[in-house]
């Protein structure tokens, strides 16, 4: 991967601001009145059990899921909730890393790297040629990958689960993205690919970008994050600094927010 | 972050047969099983399959199917399927029919024809995508449906169209060009381009990583509703088009017609080694596989077999086909047979038994 170069100040306090922010599905209120800012060069580890809403944020944040109510900032300008989408997300060089949700198995890596906003003429044919090449760019020079067999030609289900997640870094680095969302990275990796994974967040803080990082391995998270969000059933319960909660404290904080609250069950 | 490098956890075998390695040929196992299925009809009747006649026969009776074949693959690839083109090859050979014989506007027919495919298939575009209908049970409601429209508005009645015998409309979709039958051209067209759409086009693309994962899909930001409600509009379009060109060489509307082209049209595709669960189909296979399909028949009549071992024969090169095109592309799972088959091997008390008198 390229060194950590960083970037000219940028003229905009922060990345992303959510205000208010509910998203329902039907009768399923999944995120109420989220309030979140996040600064340009922030990295935001974002918990929770399963089910409290972080992948539906992420993917609000980045226009896959539109929100019911509130509002969106991007780079301190507000933006349309009716007309935001995954394709304006890329525009305004939001990038998101998902191990398992955001490459095609039985494509090729040529397409992969693309999808969604592949280099066409102006009939909508693809330049095949000049996708493969950078694709072969992206793997030779951000991710190592020369002479180990895998090519632009190669298919996702040939990768293992750290290959997979240096694609799609890989792709992130390429579109030079300000804001990374990582959902998950370290899942089901080995412990040499954990460290890659990890490097790669501490890149994004010495670069001078922003990230949200999702993480089920509270040690990670810990260490890495300028501020822990904790979300519960859909509302922000916590938004810490590391230095301010202990790592136990934070285990216990999040062991606590799981017991049935005595003042309702009484 | 000079050190991140991320390496391969195990070599996995990249090139999966010997014998295919390198740069894959598209369609290989079916062009082979085509050939040798040619091979075998010439060595059985030659004085039929030496000759020209049997071949021009053939390219005028299979582009229609082919045409439909090709649309299907579009719609396999992005793992979905489509039950109703049956039905349209009856409603938009109806409009096609009957403007042209009680309008006497064939050319009108010919946009009638493929704006009713356009209207069917968005229908079911709409109830597949923004509904959200399984393709697979609401194409057969449709499929009635518009069949009985059909059936409803001709009357069940056939209209015959002598009238357009060496009109324009008729010579360019279904005479003669340098001896060779119209519809051979017209076919090769639509698989080019489809070939294109399917492979090199953004759409195509898009249909791909819809059939791979709709999830992943809109991740990335592919309008999985929008390319969807296309991709069966489309289909509707291409089914129009192969009913116009059935109806125009046929010189006749069959209140029928399209009975029988279901399986036909479907095998076509899967022979040619598309993938039903999507993300993964063929052109060039669909174009051998309705070549195979639609030579059949005549092929196993003309070597004097007789006509009932048709479906037997039929069935056998599809089971054939597909079974070859696994053991290409995932060896592993013919390995996994061969292990099992050795375990099972002749048992022993097969061998007693024998041994009794």
């Amino acid at each position: 991967m390229t060194s950590g170069q960083a970037l000219p100040q940028p003229a905009y306090t922060n990345i992303v601001r959510a205000e208010k922010l509910c998203v329902s599905f039907g009768p399923v209120q999944a995120l109420t009145d989220i309030d979140l800012a996040i600064g340009r060069n922030d990295i935001v580890g974002l918990i929770g059990d399963n089910g409290a809403g972080k992948s539906t944020l992420i993917k609000a944040l980045t226009g896959v899921v539109r929100p019911s109510s509130g509002r969106l900032y991007i780079r301190d300008q507000p933006v349309d909730l009716g007309r935001y989408s995954v394709r304006k997300a890329h525009a305004l060089r939001f990038e998101t890393v998902y191990q398992e949700k955001s490459l095609g198995e039985k494509q090729p890596l040529w397409r992969n790297f693309f999808a969604g906003r592949q280099i066409v003429n102006r009939f909508g044919f693809i330049n095949v040629r000049e996708q493969r090449r950078i694709a072969n760019e992206i793997l030779q020079s951000h991710l190592g990958f020369r002479g180990v067999g895998i090519d632009a030609d190669s298919t996702v289900s040939n990768l293992s689960g750290g290959e997979r997640q240096g694609i799609a870094i890989g792709r992130a680095m390429h579109f030079d993205a300000d804001l990374i969302i990582l959902d998950e990275p370290t899942t089901a990796l080995a412990i040499k690919e954990v460290q890659k994974v990890l490097d790669f967040v501490r890149w994004i803080k010495e670069s001078g970008r922003a990230a949200i990082y999702i993480e089920h391995n509270l040690a990670h998270v810990h260490a890495l994050a300028d501020r822990l969000v904790v979300l519960d059933r859909g509302r922000i319960a916590a938004s810490v600094r590391p230095a301010e909660l202990s790592l136990d404290a934070l285990t216990r904080f999040l062991i606590d927010l799981q017991q049935p609250k005595a003042g309702i069950a009484a | 972050m000079s050190g991140a490098r991320l390496h391969r956890a195990q070599p996995a075998p990249r090139s999966l047969s010997p014998l295919f390695a390198g740069r894959k040929l598209e369609g290989l196992p079916i062009i082979v099983v085509f050939i040798a299925l040619i091979a075998v009809f010439t060595a059985l009747a030659p004085h039929v399959f030496l000759r020209w006649p049997i071949y021009d026969s053939f390219l005028v009776t299979i582009p229609p199917l082919l045409i439909i074949s090709l649309g299907l693959t579009l719609v396999i690839a992005a793992g979905e399927i489509d039950l109703s083109f049956p039905a349209i090859i009856q409603f938009s050979g109806f409009l096609f029919a009957f403007c042209s014989l009680q309008l006497g506007l064939p050319w009108l027919g010919l946009i009638a024809a493929l704006a009713g495919g356009a209207l069917v298939g968005f229908v079911n575009g709409i109830l597949v995508a923004v509904v959200g209908v399984p393709s697979i049970i609401i194409t057969i409601g449709t499929s009635f449906f518009w069949s009985g429209v059909a059936t409803v508005l001709c009357g069940g009645l056939s209209y015959a169209l002598p009238g357009l015998e060496n009109t324009p409309i008729a010579n360019i979709f279904a005479g003669k060009l340098l001896g060779v039958p119209a519809e051979a051209f017209w076919a090769l067209g639509v698989a080019i381009l489809g070939w294109f759409v399917l492979n090199r086009h953004r759409f195509g693309e898009h249909l791909l990583f819809i059939g791979d994962s709709r999830s992943v899909a809109e991740v990335l930001g592919i309008n999985v509703r929008r390319e969807r409600i296309k991709l069966f509009t489309l289909m509707g379009v291409i089914t129009g088009f192969a009913s116009f060109m059935l109806t125009v060489q046929n010189l006749n509307y069959f209140a029928t017609q399209g009975q029988g082209t279901l399986l036909s049209a479907l095998a076509g595709v899967f022979i040619g080694g598309s993938s039903v669960f999507g993300g993964s189909a063929t052109m060039v296979g669909s174009v051998f596989g309705a070549l195979i399909i639609g030579m059949l028949e005549a092929g196993i009549v003309a070597t004097g077999v007789a006509g009932f071992w048709v479906e037997v024969i039929v069935g056998l090169v599809f089971i054939v086909a597909v079974v070859l095109h696994i053991a290409i592309e995932s060896p592993a799972s013919l390995d996994q047979l061969r292990r099992r088959l050795a375990v099972r091997g002749p048992r022993p008390d097969h061998a007693t038994k024998e041994e009794i008198p």
